[in-house]
């Protein structure tokens, strides 16, 4: 980093109300090179990156892009100065075709036909192969990511900011995007990137900065420096790994019998034929991209849709047919992927959300006459046992930041004492220390006796808590392979090969 | 730069400050329309709001406010319950027609025999009707996923045409010359739905209007069933996570806001109208549903808004006879109420900010 570095923060500062989201961040970087941004959630890496992509404007400091002040007053300012960014969540409409999602995202877009060459040329070059009609819709998250990345590419950018990229793909996924960013970063666009999954960073990263409160604790070369060191970084004291006592299962609980369920919306994906026993004290971990079947299997199993009797039985008995309730009273408890408006009713209160499920198994409710004050109890108890951060059980879902109404909605359902857990992607967002005690206290109801079902995309997460692995590829689960031992390859392959061209679509 | 931003939590104090602010807003904008039709707007004001409370002739005004509040809270109150789930019955007014006809019918039946059991009867064919013709669209949208906003509101108008075929036929008075319309209620004791107290306005359907607030105001916050339509409301995939049963929800909603809308027909037919005519209905169920959502949905705030929506209809009507203002200019001034409330209703979830955009 000898010549004008291509971006150079200095002294950047921005406060909201009550907390000071960055504290006299500076870093610099070169052209053509590839930072990692690192940091617990609530770091302030976020508002970092909208600043420099003009989203939130700095209350202090300075930016200057190859030595000359830069000031994006908005993201297309920031744009035309060559800043692109791929946000963590895609913002694309399913019924549209690719070619016409990325016209929506320009400030003036050639005809149709030039465009659709244009991203053939960019998706030729840059080895993200994807055709410029189909509907977005019938896209793999990772074929749509590919979609946000050709969008920015369009725009040759100098740097590119990349959030949470690998988050929604496959291993091999994750090969053909290094491959790309490697590419980029050869002909000279820098990368700002933004994880938290350590090993990749170590794989693809020059250098790194890590934030920890808003401040920067520390730069450092990723190659040279442990995933275990970096992480200390990030969280400011010793990391604790899940532990987990040696056991051997118990008897079946969960019993799942050529499982075929048709996905009540257009685009979703049936479970196509899923056998699979899990015992107690065991937990099953499942992986599979995003929209492979993992909503409908948690629906299927959490009695949000119902099954022919003889496919699924719990403790010997058929419960195709049981709704949420009656499975609940048994003892089969959920915690979907998708935090506000699914596992939790954003605008409702922790305690009406506590209601929401636990109202039979806590006793909060009496001939149906609902006990309020034992439910805003049970939420308490929630919030302590779970460390979740809010001033108190009446405040609304919505006002928790994503990690600590996760810990609510995980903490709601382990504190029930399930016989049977299942959870969607039980430390999406989470930060790392709140992750590590998510995954601590999954692992406590499985030394317990609670059978349990992972599904998740987070492959280190499945590997360090699963007792079994097995994936979801087109609504169709592979066969069980004990998780210990297995490669990566040997995953990606049960996961169905990378989501590229040749993927059938059934 | 003004913008809207959503506030974390929803606000507390603009949420029952809303409707406050609404009537005041309504008052001031309608005060100009009343200007611009060359009459005093503060005279035009409080003809609307006072005299019917406070006036010469209140002794006659106070009565009618409970006897146009009632069936207005009634049909409110069962509506609201839909809303709040995300349940829209539309055709409350077709509802009440029917509750009408089969309350007035199971009466005239008993006609001329006198006894104590006939009123109570007519109360139980008026709910049944109300609910029968909710139960249509009910099942329809069950069974076949049909709109019910669509269907009920053409009951509606298949109701009407009942009304009218009954007025002229099956019900028609015997002994009325001709005349459209059925034997007058009031002139039958055993049917007749009188007050309570002698000229208080106070009639059955009053004393059902305040058990249905009281009951709406428990079944919404203190029991499972009250719980799961808030739910539905709100969040319906949480709901359903929940194990909240959409289908039954549905069934739940719509009969009993038919039930509801019957029962405030029945009282009417038998109490203050007296008879079964061409033109019984007045939109009741129509402006129910302003009603509901002047309430906020909430059953107390339906109360208030009921009595208010009366107010305007009574102090309407005196500020025609005595001003000379248009009827046009009275829907309009009701409009606007609903109208100011739906946009304030903005600013409990979100706020205004002033200045430069920033996302946080």
């Amino acid at each position: 980093m000898t010549d004008t570095p291509l971006l150079d923060l200095s002294g950047l500062t921005k406060a909201y109300p009550g907390v000071i989201a960055n504290d006299d961040v500076s870093l610099s970087i070169a052209p053509g090179e590839v930072h990692a941004l690192l940091g617990e959630n609530g770091a302030g890496k976020s508002t970092l990156v909208k600043m420099i992509y003009g989203l939130v404007k700095p209350d202090a400091g300075t930016m200057h892009m190859f030595g000359a002040p830069f000031t994006p007053s908005e993201p297309r300012a920031a744009r035309a100065s060559g800043v692109g960014m791929v946000f963590q969540h895609f913002s694309l409409f399913d019924a549209l075709s690719v070619a016409e999602n990325i016209a929506l995202g320009m400030e003036d877009a050639p005809k149709m036909g030039a465009l659709s060459q244009q991203i053939r040329d960019v998706s030729d070059t840059y080895g993200l192969p994807l055709a410029p009609d189909r509907v977005v819709g019938d896209l793999s998250a990772g074929e749509r990511q590919r979609v946000e990345i050709i969008r920015c590419l369009l725009q040759q950018p100098k740097l590119l900011i990349m959030d949470e990229p690998t988050s929604v793909l496959t291993p091999q996924e994750v090969e053909i995007l290094f491959k790309t960013l490697r590419k980029l970063s050869a002909e000279g666009t820098a990368i700002l990137y933004i994880s938290h999954k350590l090993e990749e960073i170590r794989a693809l990263c020059d250098s790194a900065t890590i934030l920890r409160l808003g401040k920067v604790v520390g730069h450092c070369t990723p190659a040279e420096t442990s995933a275990r060191d970096m992480a200390e970084m990030m969280v400011g004291k010793l990391l604790q790994t899940p532990t987990r006592a040696g056991k051997s299962p118990g008897e079946v609980v969960l019993e799942l019998a050529n499982l075929s369920v048709s996905s009540p919306n257009a685009f979703g994906m049936p479970l196509r034929g899923i056998s699979v026993e899990v015992r107690r004290g065991e937990v099953l971990g499942i992986g599979g991209v995003a929209g492979n079947g993992q909503d409908e299997l948690l629906a299927a199993l959490s009695g949000e849709m119902l099954s022919t009797p003889g496919m699924i039985r719990f403790e010997g008995q058929n419960i195709g047919l049981l709704g949420p309730t009656p499975r609940r009273a048994m003892g089969i408890l959920s915690a979907p992927e998708e935090r506000l408006g699914h596992a939790a009713a954003p605008d409702m209160s922790l305690t009406e959300n506590a209601m929401l499920t636990a109202a039979a198994r806590e006793g909060l409710e009496s001939g149906g006459i609902l006990n309020w004050g034992k439910a805003r109890g049970f939420a308490e108890k929630i919030i302590e046992t779970f460390d979740v951060r809010t001033p108190g059980p009446s405040n609304a879902a919505r006002s928790l930041s994503g990690g600590n109404l996760q810990k609510f909605v995980i903490g709601r359902e382990v504190l029930q004492r399930p016989d049977l857990l299942v959870v969607n992607q039980p430390t999406w967002g989470v930060d790392a220390s709140a992750a590590a005690s998510i995954r601590q206290s999954l692992l406590d109801l499985a030394q317990n006796g609670t059978a349990l079902v992972v599904i998740s995309q987070d492959l280190d997460e499945l590997m360090e808590i699963s007792d079994r692995f097995a994936a979801l590829n087109e609504g169709r689960l592979s066969e069980p392979r004990p998780a210990q031992g297995l490669t990566v390859e040997e995953i990606g392959l049960m996961m169905g090969g990378a989501h590229g061209m040749e993927v059938a679509h059934v | 730069m003004i913008r809207l931003e959503k506030r974390p939590q929803p606000s507390r104090a603009f949420s029952l400050a809303t409707p406050v602010l609404a009537v005041i807003a309504t008052m001031f904008f309608g005060g100009l329309l009343f200007m611009a039709l060359g009459k005093e707007p503060l005279l035009a004001i409080k003809t609307i709001f006072w005299e019917p409370l406070f006036g010469e002739f209140s002794f006659f005004y106070r009565p009618q406010l409970m006897i146009k509040g009632a069936p207005l809270v009634l049909i409110a109150i069962g509506l609201s319950l839909g809303f709040k789930a995300g349940i829209w019955n539309i055709g409350a007014e077709g509802q009440y027609i029917m509750g009408a006809l089969f309350g007035a019918g199971v009466g005239l039946a008993f006609y001329p025999a006198e006894g104590h059991y006939i009123f109570p009867l007519m109360v139980l064919a008026g709910a049944f009707g109300g609910w029968v013709w909710a139960m249509i669209p009910a099942l329809l949208k069950v069974k076949f996923g049909t709109n019910e906003i669509l269907v009920s509101l053409m009951l509606v108008y298949v109701a009407e045409q009942f009304l009218a075929s009954m007025s002229l036929g099956l019900l028609k008075n015997p002994e009325g010359f001709g005349f459209p319309g059925s034997r007058n209620l009031q002139q039958y004791e055993s049917a007749f739905n009188a007050d309570l107290i002698e000229g208080s306005g106070m009639h059955w359907g009053v004393v059902a209007a305040m058990i249905a607030v009281i009951f709406a105001y428990v079944l919404l916050s203190k029991h499972r069933l009250g719980f799961a339509i808030r739910v539905t409301g709100e969040a319906p995939r949480a709901a359903k996570f929940s194990g909240v049963n959409p289908t039954r929800l549905v069934l739940f909603c719509l009969g009993t806001s038919g039930l509801l809308a019957g029962l405030a027909g029945m009282f009417e037919v038998s109490g203050p109208a007296g008879q079964v005519t061409i033109d019984f209905n007045v939109g009741y169920g129509f402006t129910a549903i302003i009603v509901a959502f002047l309430g906020r949905l909430h059953p107390i705030g339906i109360l208030l808004a009921g009595l208010l929506m009366a107010l305007t209809y009574i102090g309407g009507d005196i500020a025609q006879s005595q001003l000379g203002l248009p009827a046009a200019a009275i829907q309009v001034f009701q409009g606007m109420l609903l109208f100011f409330l739906l946009a304030l209703d903005m600013f409990t979830n979100y706020r205004l900010r002033f200045g430069r955009t920033e996302v946080a």
